[in-house]
């Protein structure tokens, strides 16, 4: 798909102002992590319900800026009702766009909007911030 | 007031982060330059003329700043590596062994992290207690309610003169003379206030002061701990090595110098001590004074500007010190810090290593703005300006 800076502008405060299932349930049956970016202030808390392989419910809290914030909702939209193995390409994938390499933008679908936060390499940790939090749960597996 | 003097400033930076370190004017740094280019001796025990030349610059500042704190000899003050190191130094060399479990240190939630941590891991060592007092609805302290937390057990109250957060200025000669009539041992971070204000440790009866010569005007990696001498005399060394000790055997008998030389062991960061003296002299020929007057001034204008925009959240208006916190309301700080920076302005974004105090205000992360003798009104209503046109933010930082 085709975003221009303004659509991406829009995409990113739009997830920011109102993101996607803020706020944790703190229940039995979810694996939770945390990541506190230690180059800014950005602290994301992330948990997800993982059934029979697959992601039921992703969700988060925590105090973030626009870019990190905004990439954490439409992560958890974009991994919700995929199975694992899924989860681990887009997360792969993810991680290649940062580092400026070669990586599949059809998986990736809406998350290439943060392909440009390469450019500023100080915004690169916000950008990865879910990505990390979401390969620690995992990696529990 | 100055500004010439600051070469950074012609490039049109407006310069608001003066809670985490100052400019340096020329005077400081050609002072360093002047010892690596024409004495880069090391001090002490050199007999030749560069080396006494260098020992007694180092010296010579020893007496500016026991002069520009108002104490009573040059044997109570210490270099140290910066008010961070000080304080480490008062709670692990002095307070762990005169301070008994059971005992209370009371300690406030805008303490900056220095101050906090190192008596939260000296509690669990010695089981004394950590009293936090209570701060009003402005987030500042109140010496009634104060007074009201020292109990039989108090042996200790270590404060900021000057919150970096909220710009609490404390009433520290009411606090001194508290600690005097209860035997109580008063330590007093000065990080943001010796920079800013008159300092006068005997007045006040501070016996433990620190404070950091990069945020008034001098070099980092340089700073002060001040204590009065018998203290120092009680103070256990941290770091033993060269420079401190008189003599020792393999049998492992020693002897050690007297205060101060025996609590700066190892080669002492020489240059930025003497940078630390230019800085004084500066700050002296403007007057601590005047700068206290013009930065009230400056902060008041800025307060009543920052009150004239909506979306501006302001945690305190009242306060009395340089610094003001506030938030773009529904805008993270951090994104706040980077469209000024698209300005040109520098403010710094975060919890400015006081983390309790989000107990207090609630809110994790703020945007901080410090001032300094070399601000204007005029840089005040740029900061303005480029507020009340944030609607471009995210056209900006994203």
């Amino acid at each position: 798909m085709e975003i221009d800076q303004e659509l991406r502008r829009e995409m990113i405060v739009e997830n920011y102002e109102h993101p996607y299932h803020k706020g944790l349930k703190k229940a039995a049956g979810y694996l939770a992590a945390n990541t506190n970016n230690e180059s800014c202030i950005d602290n994301i808390d992330i948990e997800l319900k993982i059934e029979e392989d697959k992601i039921k419910e992703a969700n988060f809290d925590g105090e973030a800026c626009a870019i990190s914030t905004s990439a954490t909702s439409l992560f958890l939209q974009k991994i919700e009702g995929k199975s694992v193995e899924e989860v681990r390409k887009i997360l792969e994938n993810y991680q290649k766009m940062i580092n400026e390499e070669a990586y599949d933008k059809e998986l990736l679908e809406e998350l290439v909007i943060y392909d440009s936060v390469a450019m500023q390499p100080n915004r690169k940790k916000c950008a990865l911030l879910p990505k990390d939090t979401i390969e620690k749960i995992l990696e529990r597996l | 007031m100055n500004r010439e003097d600051f070469p950074i400033l012609n490039t049109g930076i407006v310069y608001f982060d003066n809670g985490a370190t100052t400019l340096k004017p020329k005077s400081v740094i050609e002072k360093m330059n002047d010892y690596y280019y024409n004495y880069p001796a090391n001090i002490h025990r050199g007999d030749y003329k560069i080396s006494l030349k260098a020992s007694d610059e180092y010296e010579m500042v020893r007496t500016k700043v026991k002069n520009f704190i108002s104490a009573s000899s040059e044997d109570e003050i210490v270099f140290t590596m910066g008010a961070t190191d000080s304080l480490n130094k008062v709670v692990f060399g002095f307070m762990e062994d005169y301070l008994s479990a059971g005992d209370e240190v009371i300690i406030s939630k805008a303490e900056h992290a220095s101050a906090v941590l190192p008596w939260l891991i000296l509690a669990r060592r010695k089981n004394i207690k950590v009293v936090f007092v209570p701060l009003s609805e402005t987030h500042e302290l109140e010496y009634d309610t104060l007074e009201k937390y020292v109990t039989n057990k108090t042996k200790v109250i270590s404060l900021a003169a000057v919150t970096n957060v909220i710009g609490d200025v404390r009433d520290i000669n009411k606090i001194g003379k508290l600690c005097h009539d209860k035997n109580i041992l008063f330590v007093v971070d000065g990080a943001q206030s010796v920079p800013h204000q008159k300092t006068d440790v005997l007045k006040d009866n501070i016996d433990f002061l620190t404070f950091s010569a990069h945020k008034m005007l001098g070099p980092t990696g340089v700073g002060v701990l001040y204590a009065k001498k018998e203290y120092l005399e009680a103070m256990r060394p941290i770091e033993y090595g060269g420079g401190m000790n008189q003599s020792f055997d393999s049998d492992g008998n020693m002897e050690f110098k007297s205060v101060p030389t025996r609590l700066e062991a190892g080669t002492p960061p020489i240059a930025e001590v003497i940078g630390l003296g230019a800085a004084i002299d500066y700050l002296e020929t403007i007057g601590m004074e005047n700068i206290e007057k013009y930065e009230l001034e400056l902060k008041e204008y800025l307060i009543k500007r920052l009150q004239e925009i909506d979306k501006v959240i302001l945690y305190n208006t009242t306060s009395k010190g340089g610094m003001t916190a506030f938030n773009l309301s529904g805008i993270f700080s951090q994104d706040t810090a980077l469209y000024l920076d698209h300005y040109n302005i520098c403010v710094r974004a975060g919890n400015h290593c006081a983390k309790v105090l989000k107990e207090e205000i609630n809110i994790k992360n703020t945007c901080r703005v410090s001032l300094y003798f070399y601000n204007t009104k005029e840089e005040i209503d740029k900061l303005i300006e480029a507020l009340k046109n944030s609607e471009d933010l995210y056209k900006i930082v994203l």
